[in-house]
């Protein structure tokens, strides 16, 4: 069996050590693999995650907190003190595999790799190859971002259930809210759900960041994470902040300074310097052309209006797939959701091909991670779960916890199944005339049955096209290390 | 930057009554090389150390230690006690006892040296040979070849 252990003592120079030699000798002897990290005082190298994601159990032998134990959640877990595993490593290892037989802990679905704890300090990089670094930085800032979506989500596909799509219209709560009222509940569960889908982005972006620069880099991370907000740079946005941000924490830090400011570095100097030059950057070099993009995407947009209607579906399915919820895929949205003013057929068509683009990305996503569950990790299984809510009430962004941890292959897949959705639901003429609502709002659907019938179809060739491109390159099990330096492009 | 044990940090014929003896004298010699600048300070770290987890181990060790703004470089003391002396383990007393005295703030390298002595301390061969050896100069240079 494969074991990853934590072993740490008070001190940090004896026990530590000793329990890590007595638990890598008793699993020499019972022919285990064990990987071990000593949190002592001659610098601890943290277990790279694709080892502990691909451990069996987990063992803590510690008598301080294990650091940054989030790493490990939802994996089998033994623990003791130190001295336990000095004198009795053989049998926690026993327990350990007895952990392993019972599977992972009830309610502790938490993040395992994902956390990429390695990533959570610098150090744990060095040894690494871009690539696996790469992904550590970016499944670190996915698995804080998973549980906003969720709770955000499902908030809003609550409040549809319970209020109609039209909830979004619905008074402030803090204007209106009338405790005996349904669609006073449901307008609050929209509004708090709305503002925790805020954070989506600054929270992805700010720990990408902190997965590359440890703390101080939380700010510029969240920070510039916002600022893509702001520029509706979406959370490809969010992406480039956070790696912008990290990079620049990393490369202050290698800036050798007097031990008399050294103190003040990470708690003001590099979080000041840092965050001024992210911000300046993503409003300044990143803001302007996106602005001119979602522009230039209108006006082009505006003159296919005559065109072939299920091309003109398939280029909003596309674009519905590329970004979710960023510049591409609002352009695609305000283009449907202005036109419905007309109250024209062609009009309500539109508005349906591009809802029904916007449902597959999660639930192919979702049904991917059924049909072939090893190609994903387990915090990503955890959230196709809640991917087929999303992605029926037609919030794009149950998507981008998937996207942003493999974009190169998985954005391709959406933008594909989109782009049969989008130009099937164009051919068969489905209208609508509610610009949200997903699967709520079928019964305002024309043609609801064929309706349905290309976002099956869209929901097939995306888990199709994500299945066929994971399998080809590599399975997350051995994943990082194989994709080459040169495939991902420097950060910023 | 000096080797970690020398000779005259290793006692074979170390005798005491109760663990603080054993400690205060491995101490001296620590003192004496010029690594710990306050025995009574240094000491007094070394009973905190003691008094939050015995340090007795099974297999007749005993390492006391700590991390101590008294000592100057991360340093060893081996002691042998033939008559053993009681570190808390639950198996008996000790007769294998080192001092590990590690500097506050210490850096990783000499760290690392103080971490492959704990993990020497659980093989047998290990403590055999401490067991063993018949003379100071060869114990301390044994000791340093395996932790190096």
């Amino acid at each position: 069996m494969k074991f990853v252990a934590v072993t740490s003592c008070p001190t940090g120079i004896a026990h530590t050590y000793m329990a890590a030699e007595a638990l890598e000798q008793a699993a020499a002897d019972s022919g285990d693999e064990i990987h071990v990290e000593t949190q002592g005082s001659a610098g601890s190298d943290p277990l790279d995650p694709q080892i502990i994601a691909d451990a069996d159990a987990v063992i803590f032998a510690a008598d301080v907190e294990v650091r940054d134990r989030e790493r490990f959640a939802g994996k089998p877990l033994v623990q003791s003190g130190v001295k336990r595993a000095i004198g009795g490593a053989a049998e926690m290892l026993d327990e350990a595999r007895a952990a392993a037989a019972a599977g992972p802990p009830a309610g502790d679905a938490a993040p395992a790799e994902a956390a990429a704890g390695g990533g959570l300090t610098t150090k744990v990089d060095s040894g690494a190859g871009f690539g696996t670094r790469l992904r550590g930085w970016l499944m670190t800032g996915v698995s804080y971002v998973i549980p906003f979506v969720a709770a955000g989500g499902l908030l809003i596909a609550l409040s549809f259930a319970l209020g109609g799509y039209e909830i979004v219209n619905a008074p402030k709560v803090t204007d209106h809210f009338d405790w005996n009222s349904l669609q006073s509940w449901a307008a609050l569960m929209n509004q708090i759900g709305v503002i925790a889908f805020g954070f989506l982005v600054p929270i992805l972006a700010g720990f990408i960041a902190f997965a590359m620069g440890d703390r101080p880099a939380l700010v510029p991370g969240i920070v510039g994470g916002f600022i893509a907000v702001q520029v509706q740079a979406g959370f490809i946005g969010g992406l480039i902040a956070g790696l912008l941000a990290g990079a620049v924490v990393m490369g202050i830090r290698k800036i050798k300074v007097p031990r008399s400011v050294a103190g003040i570095m990470p708690v003001v100097v590099i979080p000041l310097v840092s965050t001024l030059i992210v911000g300046i950057l993503m409003f300044v070099v990143l803001g302007p052309p996106l602005a001119a993009l979602a522009e230039g995407l209108t006006n082009w947009l505006n003159g296919l209006s005559g065109a072939n209607k299920v091309i003109l579906g398939i280029i909003l399915g596309l674009m519905m797939g590329f970004d979710m919820g960023g510049p591409v895929n609002k352009t695609a949205y305000s283009f449907a959701a202005l036109g419905l003013a007309a109250a024209t057929p062609a009009s309500f068509e539109i508005m349906a091909a591009v809802m029904a683009a916007g449902m597959t990305p999660p639930l192919g996503l979702a049904l991917a991670t059924v049909l072939r569950k090893n190609l994903f990790t387990h915090v990503e299984r955890e959230n196709g779960k809640a991917a087929w809510v999303l992605g029926a009430s037609f919030i794009t962004e149950g998507a981008i916890p998937f996207a942003a941890g493999d974009p190169i292959r998985v954005i391709p897949s959406l933008m594909v199944g989109s782009a049969v959705t989008g130009g099937l639901s164009m051919a068969f003429g489905c209208t609508s005339r509610a610009p949200h609502g997903g699967i709520f709002v079928v019964p305002l659907i024309g043609n609801p049955f064929l309706y349905l019938l290309a976002i099956i179809i869209g929901t097939v060739v995306t888990a199709f096209m994500v299945v066929t491109l994971k399998s080809f390159h590599r399975t997350p099990k051995e994943a990082a290390d194989e994709i080459p330096a040169t495939e991902a492009a420097a950060p910023a | 930057m000096s080797e970690v044990i020398t000779a005259d940090l290793v006692d074979l014929d170390l005798k005491a009554a109760d663990r603080r003896s054993a400690s205060r004298q491995l101490a001296e010699r620590l003192v004496a090389a010029g690594r710990v600048t306050d025995i009574e300070g240094f000491l007094a770290d070394i009973a905190k150390r003691e008094s939050q987890m015995p340090t007795g181990l099974e297999g007749g060790i005993g390492i006391p230690h700590c991390r101590s703004a008294h000592v100057s470089e991360p340093s060893l003391a081996f002691g042998r006690a033939t008559d053993g002396v009681d570190f808390g383990a639950p198996d008996g007393p000790a007769d294998i006892i080192f001092l590990i005295a590690a500097p506050e703030g210490g850096d990783a390298s000499h760290m690392k040296i103080l971490a492959s002595l704990a993990r020497r301390l659980i093989r047998a061969q290990f403590k055999e040979r401490l067991r063993s050896v018949q003379d100071p100069a060869e114990a301390a240079e044994f000791i340093r070849s395996e932790v190096s």
